[in-house]
């Protein structure tokens, strides 16, 4: 690596006022920005609180007895739905590795492009925008909102704040209430939710959420990003001089200064100190000062700025996506390099792909069938009137899939061994036939006699269950407890 | 820290902790003031909570915790809990009371309900001696095989928890009394050990054939009036069949010697005292279900 040292553009700073203990917090009044970045956010909100509001409403048919809620985490049923996956709780590892491949998917994203959850993706973002959109359609833009607050009380004023409270607690309302439709059977919640039908549950958390949107999206904003949320400070830990941050390229834009038409761009940096950049910004700091925690790479300052530069007739993207190692080189009179394929990429990369097809293998080869056989083990035999010794046990048989089963079952592996399953007749041909429902756990109570003569100690058998109409095979070694060593 | 020591960090211009670890130093951040605002709710919250909420331990001379103004108990809570389910469980086991035995075996929601209930109420009451599921112990019989001393039927069950097994309060209770041969001198020794022959060979074990052809003839006149002539038992006197494999006080020579010589006269409480009948329903369904059921 040449050697090349990353400086933060910054004038020495001045003598510092005696530190307070606790920080005022300022006021923010984020502008307007236009641009292609803003475009993009635009479109991201639309489709973003799209899907949170109406996936719950997707139905997708399973059958009878099940519920046809496409996405539906039934706590109640004790089973997660998604799409024609079905997940019991016994396999919650699903969720897991789904979780582990959105870590890693951060990861990844982070270490390429910055943190584009931040900028883009996070709900914090998302409806801290939906909010500040709200505020504007009210208040006006950022002019005219400082112009409004730093006015007396006025009935103007009035209309305007409480309108905007209005508008924020509804938004907050229906978001809380979205997130109870991913819990229980959407119509039918929606439905008792207003007759006040609904379980309590179901109320509390509507009012949860409906509380923290309000708050967070309205008033904290990003003092979430700045001092809740742990994300900022894992972020820099993810991202290096390689990444591609919102970045202001000081070797173009020093020195700045103001700029007056006509005059020339020699021995001039391209900054000319409009602000417009921090304006924008909805966190209130200047990109220009470097890489900084507070920032949530929205973009807004590149648009901001790209409008400038365009207006005085200099190429755009004096603020852009780019590299540290990228800017300090062309500061040092270097050719700029660029690396997106580097060893932590390539890791996150592998170890994502890695886990998606052992998730995918796995769900492509999951059973829908799964046999447990559970000994008593008080008494853990008994002895019958003519010597013989039997053992009980409990089946188990889950069947997660859509159809009704039938299954027929033998046990074999121990002489003279026999086989009863309470409740249930062997048929003529002597065979044993156990219905399992679709859907549905089954469990039978079924008695392994074995005779005196041939009992002793701990021996093992094998059940069999065979799927009558597909011939699926199922076995299970089980152990045989009779008195004896 | 004093004035002349600050440590102003230079690209921030923040004032650091000036605390340094390999090399890296602590920025010295103003926290947000409604951090500390947070902060006085808290604590604002924690006294309301200890108003509210009982909280404060029985110190000496108090004789109790405070109790808060709530009235919050887990104590009550679980007591409305209990009832409560009583009053949910009260259909069902309203049921269970006009429903007859057979009919709670076959329904498959009563069903349910009575071996739930019946298992619990075995935990309770019957594991102590007859062991969890049944399973016995020497001197107490194991429910969960097929030998039964007075009844295994869904009614014979239920007699016998409601009445008990010579449970003298009861003038219904199953009763039958085994002389001691040996104590009360009805047999002498000799005779005893036939007898013992004799009674082990029924069962096919090996034995000494001189005495137990001896002790046949002392079978006939003093057992089988009981136990029947070939001593397969008779349940009308709660008479175990000796013939079988099942020895509820043992099947060693000593355990049927000392069981003529002493006379087993087993309890057992009726449980009709001290359990409603809706209970006592469900301990039959469920001790009929543990494998020895007729
Ligand atoms: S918007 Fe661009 S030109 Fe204006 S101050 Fe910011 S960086 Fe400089
Ligand atoms: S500095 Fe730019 S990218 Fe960062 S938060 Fe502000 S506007 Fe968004």
């Amino acid at each position: 690596m040449s050697r090349v040292t990353l400086i933060t553009p910054k004038s020495p700073p001045p003598a510092p006022p005696p530190q307070d203990l606790y920080a005022k917090r300022k006021q923010i009044y984020p502008k307007l920005a236009h641009g292609k970045f803003r475009t993009v956010k635009w479109a991201a909100m639309v489709g973003m609180l799209g899907i949170y509001y109406l996936v719950p409403w997707l139905r997708w048919d399973r059958g009878t007895g099940v519920p046809d809620q496409a996405v539906l985490a039934d706590f109640g049923g004790e089973r997660f739905f998604f799409f024609g996956i079905e997940i019991w709780p016994q396999e919650a590892y699903y969720l897991a590795g789904l979780m582990i491949l959105a870590a890693l998917g951060l990861f990844l994203v982070t270490s390429l492009f910055g943190r584009v959850w931040c900028g883009y993706a996070c709900p914090q973002t998302v409806w801290t925008d939906l909010y500040i959109w709200v505020e504007r359609a009210f208040e006006g833009d950022r002019a005219a909102r400082m112009r409004l607050d730093a006015k007396p009380m006025s009935f103007n004023k009035a209309w305007r704040k409480v309108g905007k409270h209005a508008v924020w607690l509804l938004i907050a309302f229906v978001t809380g209430g979205a997130f109870i439709l991913y819990f229980h059977d959407a119509q039918m919640i929606a439905q008792t939710f207003f007759i006040g039908e609904a379980p309590l549950s179901a109320y509390w958390f509507a009012a949860i959420l409906t509380f923290t949107t309000y708050v967070l999206a309205g008033t904290m904003r990003e003092q979430v990003c700045t001092y809740l949320c742990p994300w900022p400070r894992i972020q820099a830990a993810l991202t290096d001089e390689h990444a591609l941050n919102v970045t202001y390229r000081y070797d173009r834009g020093e020195p700045r200064g103001p700029h007056r038409k006509g005059e020339s761009w020699e021995g001039r940096g391209d900054c000319i100190d409009c602000k417009q950049c921090v304006q924008v910004c909805p966190v209130g700091i200047d990109i220009r000062d470097g890489a900084q925690l507070e920032c949530i790479h929205c973009a807004l300052c590149i648009d901001a700025c790209d409008d400038m530069m365009k207006k005085v007739d200099r190429p755009t993207g004096l603020i852009a996506y780019d590299t540290d190692i990228a800017v300090a080189r062309r500061a040092a009179g270097m050719p700029t390099q660029y690396r997106l394929i580097r060893a932590r990429t390539v890791l996150y990369g592998a170890l994502m792909v890695a886990i998606a097809a052992l998730m995918a293998w796995g769900l492509l080869n999951r059973g829908t069938f799964e046999v447990n056989v559970l000994k008593d083990r008080s008494p853990p035999y008994v002895r019958l009137s003519d010597g013989d010794i039997r053992n009980g046990y409990t089946l188990k048989l889950v069947n997660k899939s859509g159809e009704a089963r039938e299954m027929t079952l033998e046990a074999n592996g121990i002489d003279g061994l026999e086989l009863d399953v309470i409740g249930l007749e062997a048929t003529e041909a002597g065979r044993m036939l156990l219905p399992v429902a679709a859907h549905g756990v089954d469990r039978y109570r079924i008695f392994v006699t074995v005779p005196k003569e041939t009992a002793g100690g701990r021996d093992h058998f094998t059940l069999l269950l065979q799927d009558t109409a597909t011939g699926e095979l199922h076995g299970n070694r089980t152990s045989f407890m009779a008195p004896g060593d | 820290m004093s004035e002349h020591d600050k440590d102003i960090d230079q690209p921030t211009g923040v004032e650091t902790t000036g605390h340094e670890w390999d090399g890296i130093k602590e920025l010295n951040n103003p926290l947000p003031r409604w951090w500390l605002y947070i902060w006085y709710a808290t604590i604002a919250f924690s006294i309301g909570y200890m108003v509210v909420m009982p909280a404060i331990p029985a110190l000496p001379g108090m004789g109790t915790n405070t109790r808060g103004l709530a009235g919050q108990s887990d104590r009550m809570a679980v007591a409305e809990q209990v009832e409560s389910l009583r009053t949910q469980r009260s259909a069902s086991g309203a049921a269970l009371l006009t429903a007859s035995l057979e009919e709670i075996e076959t329904d498959r929601e009563l069903q349910q309900f009575a071996m739930a209930s019946g298992e619990s109420a075995f935990g309770d009451n019957c594991a102590t001696c007859h062991g969890a599921g049944g399973r016995g112990a020497k001197g107490y019989p194991t429910l969960a095989d097929d030998a039964w001393l007075w009844s295994g039927t869904l009614e014979g069950i239920q007699y016998t928890l409601q009445h008990g097994i010579r449970h003298e309060e009861d003038p219904e209770t199953r009763f039958s009394l085994m002389p001691a041969f040996g104590r009360d001198r009805l047999l002498e020794r000799q005779q005893i050990d036939d007898v013992v022959n004799h009674v082990l060979s029924l069962s096919g074990r090996e034995v000494d054939e001189a005495a137990s052809s001896r002790g046949a003839d002392i079978f006939a006149a003093q057992c089988a009036s009981c136990h029947g002539e070939d001593g397969a038992g008779d349940r009308t006197f709660g008479a175990p069949n000796l013939t079988d494999d099942i020895w509820v006080f043992g099947s060693e020579y000593r355990d049927v010697y000392n069981s003529v010589y002493d006379a087993r006269n087993a309890h057992m409480p009726a449980w009709g005292e001290r359990l409603d009948e809706a209970t006592i329903k469900s301990l039959a369904v469920y001790v009929h279900s543990l494998g020895g059921g007729e």
